[in-house]
């Protein structure tokens, strides 16, 4: 055999390493695909709306037909139907996963409740907006208003927050509600003192997620309370309000001046993306504390 | 060959005899008890007693209905969806299953320890104080000093009283065993249930836990399931072989382990299988 044929013939382990190697390129170039393009997003937004980022865009109304002025409004009416959407789906996802993972029997309903509530996670959320209009703005009569957006929202995010705050529920070792029903503690007393304190960092991570994302969101709102223009900041939660998701809608698509007000809109953009990553960012922060106590702990 | 076994096996009225022979005050009896987890038959028909001041070793190979049997004394077991239960499960001559009895106040009367050392992720104080605060004890200084009174119990109060307030996770396999045997007697039980306590610990540590378990008798009715034939011979003074679900012999633990009248038993101990 001379030299130059063994150089060019594959043996099967050096096969093995070349289609190892293929397939972890394929791999890498498909994350750094993603990530680039998420980059070049965000890049765009930060280069085109960081221009019209000032103290006055933030703190001012819009003017002349929002073709100046800032987005405070916005602002405000986001952060209000947020709170309201928090107020109503943490403690009711919450309450709702407690039951379901430590109370309801592992019977045929409770799996169905179970399988309802994953499959309403991915029911569109025009669906929920509609659904918003019926119940609250009709039906409980609450008016094109924060409440009924807020509830909207409610239910948009309590999917996401009832199984999240199961899978921390579940991971908390069994032992520790075994421990203490050994010792004489009811079953409430043990799920209060020795497990819910666990899931609690877990819950709420699964929480800020679903907000941010309820946050960011239009279709809900656009039929249950959301205003495209209101000279007035809402005083009420029976008042209507401008949105930030909304407001950028109004800016891109709806405008009588669409290009004379790309900027403002670029810059709407950027401040509900911060305020998403922000929100984001807390629910990261709150897992990596979670995650280093476990780690020190070891359960 | 179950035919045989019936036979062979020890009768409630030889056990009873025994216990009177011996001037022996039952404290947990179980009578004609049946437990099933769904249509798994895992416990047939037991007639047990275990003696008031006295540590009862029940034996058995892997799967022998041992650790199924202990969790009844304490009703653990009702936390497990679609099982059953027939029979009687007697505490000072009280079925503790039939309607009148509290389960909370149940198991405060008869504590348990773990296969696996369980402590709370708090701290060491706070892990023996969790008993007595979920029990309604609001007394600080009464609390401090049942705490205190535990630890040393348990011998491990010179190891940790200089960091009660540490968390619990940060000591040993054999110092959180020790722990969660103080968590128990805080609550100051009548009978301590051990769940095989030792097989996740180290030797050094297994010795200090037997001890321990010897001089718990004085005070509290001990049962204790293992799967160390050694340890059962060393901490009991009755041992119960279970085989497949069934109470094949019932004995003092000297004459188990020296003398035993069931084939079955010495094949058993002499680790002839389990």
């Amino acid at each position: 055999m001379n030299p130059a044929r063994r150089k060019t013939r594959l043996t099967p382990a050096k096969k093995k390493a070349l289609v190892q190697a293929l397939g972890f390129l394929i791999l890498r170039a498909c994350l750094y695909f993603v990530f680039a393009v998420l980059l070049l997003f965000i890049y765009d937004i930060i280069r085109k709306g960081s221009g019209v980022l000032s103290w006055e865009f933030l703190t001012q109304p819009p003017r002349r037909g929002m073709t100046e002025g800032g987005i405070f409004p916005a602002i405000v009416g986001t952060f209000a139907v947020t709170m309201i959407t928090a107020l109503t789906s943490i403690p009711l996802g919450i309450f709702a996963a407690i039951y379901l993972n430590e109370y309801a029997g592992q019977d045929r309903l409770t799996r169905l409740i179970r399988l309802a509530i994953r499959n309403l996670a991915g029911v569109p959320s025009i669906v929920y907006g509609l659904f918003g209009v019926v119940l609250f703005v009709n039906v409980l009569n609450f008016g094109t208003s924060i409440l009924s957006a807020g509830l909207t929202l409610g239910l948009l995010t309590l999917p996401w927050t009832i199984t999240a705050s199961e899978e921390a529920l579940k991971n908390v070792p069994g032992s520790f509600r075994e421990g203490a029903l050994a010792l004489g503690a009811t079953k409430w007393q043990a799920i209060r003192t020795n497990v819910l304190p666990y899931a609690l960092p877990g819950m709420l991570t699964g929480a800020v997620l679903g907000l941010a994302r309820a946050a960011g969101e239009t279709a809900p709102i656009m039929f249950t309370g959301v205003a495209f223009y209101l000279p007035y900041l809402p005083r009420s939660l029976k008042d209507q309000f401008m949105a930030l998701s909304y407001h950028l809608y109004i800016m891109a698509t709806q405008h009588h001046a669409i290009l004379q007000v790309r900027p403002l809109a670029y810059g709407t953009a950027l401040v509900l993306l911060i305020l998403v990553l922000g929100m984001n960012l807390v629910a990261i922060i709150i897992r990596y504390r979670l995650r280093r106590r476990r780690q020190i702990h070891g359960w | 060959m179950d035919g045989n076994l019936r036979d062979i096996k020890i009768s409630s009225e030889q056990i009873k005899g025994l216990m009177r022979k011996k001037f022996e005050i039952p404290k947990i009896e179980t009578k004609n008890l049946n437990f099933y987890y769904g249509r798994n038959h895992v416990l047939k028909n037991i007639n047990l007693i275990c003696p008031a001041n006295k540590v009862t070793a029940i034996i058995g190979p892997s799967g022998c209905g041992k650790s199924t049997f202990i969790r009844l004394l304490n009703r653990m077991n009702d936390l497990i969806p679609a099982t059953r239960l027939e029979g009687q499960v007697m505490i000072d001559g009280e079925d503790i299953y039939s309607r009148e009895i509290d389960v909370v106040d149940l198991r405060r009367r008869v504590g348990m320890v773990f296969q696996k050392p369980n402590p709370f992720p708090k701290s060491i104080f706070d892990n023996v104080a969790y008993g007595l605060r979920i029990n309604g004890h609001k007394n600080k200084a009464e609390i401090a000093e049942r705490v205190e009174k535990s630890l040393k119990e348990a011998a491990l109060w010179d190891e940790v009283k200089d960091r009660l307030k540490d968390n619990a996770l940060s000591l040993s396999g054999g110092q959180q065993q020790r722990l969660c045997i103080a968590r128990a007697l805080a609550v100051e039980p009548e009978i301590i249930l051990f769940d095989e306590p030792c097989s996740a610990i180290d030797p050094i540590a297994t010795a200090k836990i037997e001890e321990l378990i010897v001089r718990l008798k004085e005070n509290y009715t001990v049962v204790i399931v293992t799967h160390n034939m050694q340890q059962a011979a060393r901490v009991s003074d009755y041992t119960a072989f279970l085989w497949l679900g069934q109470l094949i012999e019932f004995d003092r633990t000297e004459k188990i382990f020296t003398n035993p009248a069931n084939k079955l038993t010495e094949d058993y101990i002499t680790g002839r299988f389990g």
